[in-house]
């Protein structure tokens, strides 16, 4: 009898020897069906190697490819084996998560569309073929779908804007340009499910009256760039693409282009420089033509969404951030991973239940929210529930929901004088506030680091922090003195 | 490659690209994956192609990190240097890596073989520090294992 065995192809899992591992597995005199899934987001288990059961799917975790001939040496391990997790859908990781948009992740082969459709794939599209423009957007709304990207813009009224906007041309683009440190969610989805991207973007395009649509993804992730354009060639040879054109382009490494009016110029061919607003992207975006701006989590929420219904996403979740929040556990964490939960478990929640505490075991001293314009939140607040306002009330913010451990060895002062030093090397260089000013941040951190008048350069800082705030263009240099101010307050000692 | 044969090339390659919708990065990505970076005697084939100065295209190239407009290494070696990856230790990686190298980032070591570049961020941040070299991700490097990466790939 066949067994049919699974073995990760996400990039980390293949940094971590999948590869080696699937060609150890062509190599046994077993009779095995060797699929290629994406990755169930338990990274610090990787390779993950998955074996199909009577009673499901049952994993062997950190798979060297140099193991495999002894555990296969009577055949398929059982899971009695010592090695055996158990069913992967029942591990603790796993089971409390509510995986809605990262439903089929790991699941699948990530460019067959037969697996695609035997998980609930087009289902969202086929609804919204048999519905208007007009009550596609508001299930959209319905659903209080926020955009995920960090904004947390309402996607709905965004949708809405481009629906109403009077044009012959509309476009739908996806933001995959995932530069925060500390998330890798977006990457997920376009190496494990890139169909569920495809069909998010589709759905849009029907709601906005929008034909045309480009993924403008970042130039660090070559396989999500592969994936996506397997997926999209697999996609439109089945006709899924009839009357969309859809394309995948190539960043270049430049993190402002993550900014929506930056990516904009950049997919036009142009210096990524963000772009005054007024107009929006929603009126005036690409090429001038009103423009969907989403990222890829926001996207890929919109197919079940659909095929489920706005109040099935809405009931999860907490005040007004509903539905769910796809957490990164990454940095100095000894379970990092993809944590799919609704929105409103507390910081330590996710940090003890889920991510164990740190990889080095020592305790942790602060975890940076949100990328590396987030705030550094120190352990006093971890009680603090995961939610957009809540969030907001501690002065900290979820962003694209990456959290970046940091344990007791760490010295903030260092980390807030990066958070300068990346404005400064990122910064489009339009307004004089982030241009100027991140340099001048540098150069004063540095001083107050050193000793030179600590007391006055404090003062000065925070005045630089606040003039940076209030006088940028956009995020970037709004948003890069956050982690400064927060080591400045919770870590006094250190700056 | 002198100056006819790259203009030649150059042609060859992004006239294609002209019909799509805002080439420019396409053209600049097409011509680095072909010859490994952008030679600055084709920015005028290239602004004439595409209908735009040469200032626009020079921009263009500068403004963004991926471009390169010299040769580099046989092998580029990436170093995250963001917030997950420093939590776990690249500063240690990086510094290794330039000592070991005998450069900075943004250089090529005196043999050709390397060219050393830092990243921010690769999604590789459940399993940090990360490396790429070339499209080869690397995770949780430790600093034998970097050793041995950078001497078993110039061997």
């Amino acid at each position: 009898m066949t067994t049919r065995v699974y073995v990760p192809s996400d990039s980390t899992a293949i940094s971590l020897g999948a590869d080696a591992v699937a060609v150890a597995l062509q190599d046994l005199p077993c009779d095995l069906e060797i699929i290629r899934n994406g990755s169930r987001g338990l990274h610090w288990l990787e390779p993950l190697l998955e074996i199909d059961t009577p009673a499901g799917r049952i994993g062997f975790a950190e798979t060297k490819a140099a193991d495999i001939a002894d555990l296969f040496a009577n055949g398929a391990p059982a899971i009695d084996h010592p090695n055996c997790l158990g069913l992967v859908e029942e591990h603790a990781y796993l089971k409390p998560q509510h995986r809605l948009t990262s439903a089929r992740i790991g699941l699948i082969s990530p460019c067959s569309l037969d697996h695609y459709r035997s998980l609930d794939g087009f289902a969202g599209l086929e609804k919204a073929r048999n519905m208007t423009a007009d009550d596609i957007v508001q299930v959209v709304t319905d659903s209080g779908l926020r955009g995920r990207g960090g904004a947390a813009f309402p996607t709905g009224i965004k949708w809405r804007t481009v629906l109403d906007a009077p044009a012959e041309k509309k476009y739908i683009v996806c933001n995959a340009d995932e530069g925060d440190s500390g998330t890798f969610v977006d990457r997920l989805i376009m190496e494990c499910d890139p169909y569920c991207l495809i069909e998010g973007m589709l759905i849009a395009g029907l709601a906005v009256g929008a034909n045309e649509g480009f993924i403008y993804c970042r130039a660090e992730y070559p396989l999500a760039i592969t994936t996506l354009q397997r997926a999209i060639d697999t996609a439109t040879e089945a006709g899924y693409l009839e009357g969309f054109s859809l394309q995948v382009r190539k960043a270049a490494g430049a993190y402002i282009c993550g900014e929506e009016t930056a990516l904009l110029e950049s997919l036009e061919g142009k210096r990524g420089l963000v772009r005054f607003r007024p107009p929006l992207p929603a009126i005036e975006g690409l090429f001038g033509k009103p423009t969907v701006v989403n990222n890829v989590i926001s996207l890929a929420s919109i197919p079940i969404i659909l095929a489920k219904g706005a109040d099935h996403y809405r009931d999860f979740g907490s005040g007004r951030s509903r539905g769910t929040l796809t957490v990164q556990l990454a940095g100095n964490i000894r379970r990092g991973g993809l944590v799919e939960v609704p929105f409103g478990l507390t910081l330590r929640q996710l940090l003890e239940d889920f991510g164990g505490g740190t990889a080095s075991g020592r305790p942790i001293k602060a975890v940076q929210a949100g990328g590396p314009l987030g705030a550094y939140i120190p352990a006093d607040h971890f009680d603090t529930a995961m939610d957009y306002e809540t969030f907001k009330d501690i002065g900290a913010m979820l962003g694209h929901g990456g959290l970046v451990v940091f344990d007791d060895s760490a010295d903030l002062g260092h980390m807030a004088r990066f958070a300068m030093e990346f404005c400064a090397l990122e910064s489009c260089g339009k307004c004089t506030p982030c241009r100027i000013g991140s340099v001048r941040g540098v150069e004063v951190i540095d001083k107050i680091r050193s000793g030179e008048q600590p007391d006055d350069n404090r003062i000065l800082l925070q005045d630089l922090c606040q003039t940076m705030i209030d006088g940028s263009l956009c995020a970037l240099g709004g948003m890069a003195p956050f982690p400064v101010q927060s080591v400045m307050k919770h870590f006094p000692d250190e700056l | 490659m002198d100056t006819n044969t790259l203009e030649q090339q150059t042609r060859t390659l992004i006239e294609p690209l002209v019909s799509e919708s805002g080439p420019l990065l396409l053209a600049l990505h097409t011509l680095q994956d072909h010859f490994g970076y952008i030679p600055p005697e084709s920015v005028p084939c290239i602004a004439q192609i595409l209908n735009l100065s040469r200032a626009e295209v020079h921009g263009v190239i500068s403004f963004y990190h991926s471009f390169r407009s010299e040769p580099p290494g046989k092998k580029i070696v990436s170093i995250c240097r963001a917030e997950s990856c420093q939590a776990m230790g690249s500063a240690d990686l990086e510094a290794r890596a330039k000592k070991v190298l005998g450069i900075d980032f943004h250089q090529t070591s005196a043999d050709g073989l390397f060219s050393l570049e830092p990243v921010y961020c690769l999604g590789n941040c459940a399993c940090s520090p990360a490396i790429m070299i070339d499209d080869q991700l690397h995770s949780r490097v430790s600093l034998t294992e970097l050793d041995q990466l950078l001497e078993v790939e110039s061997s």
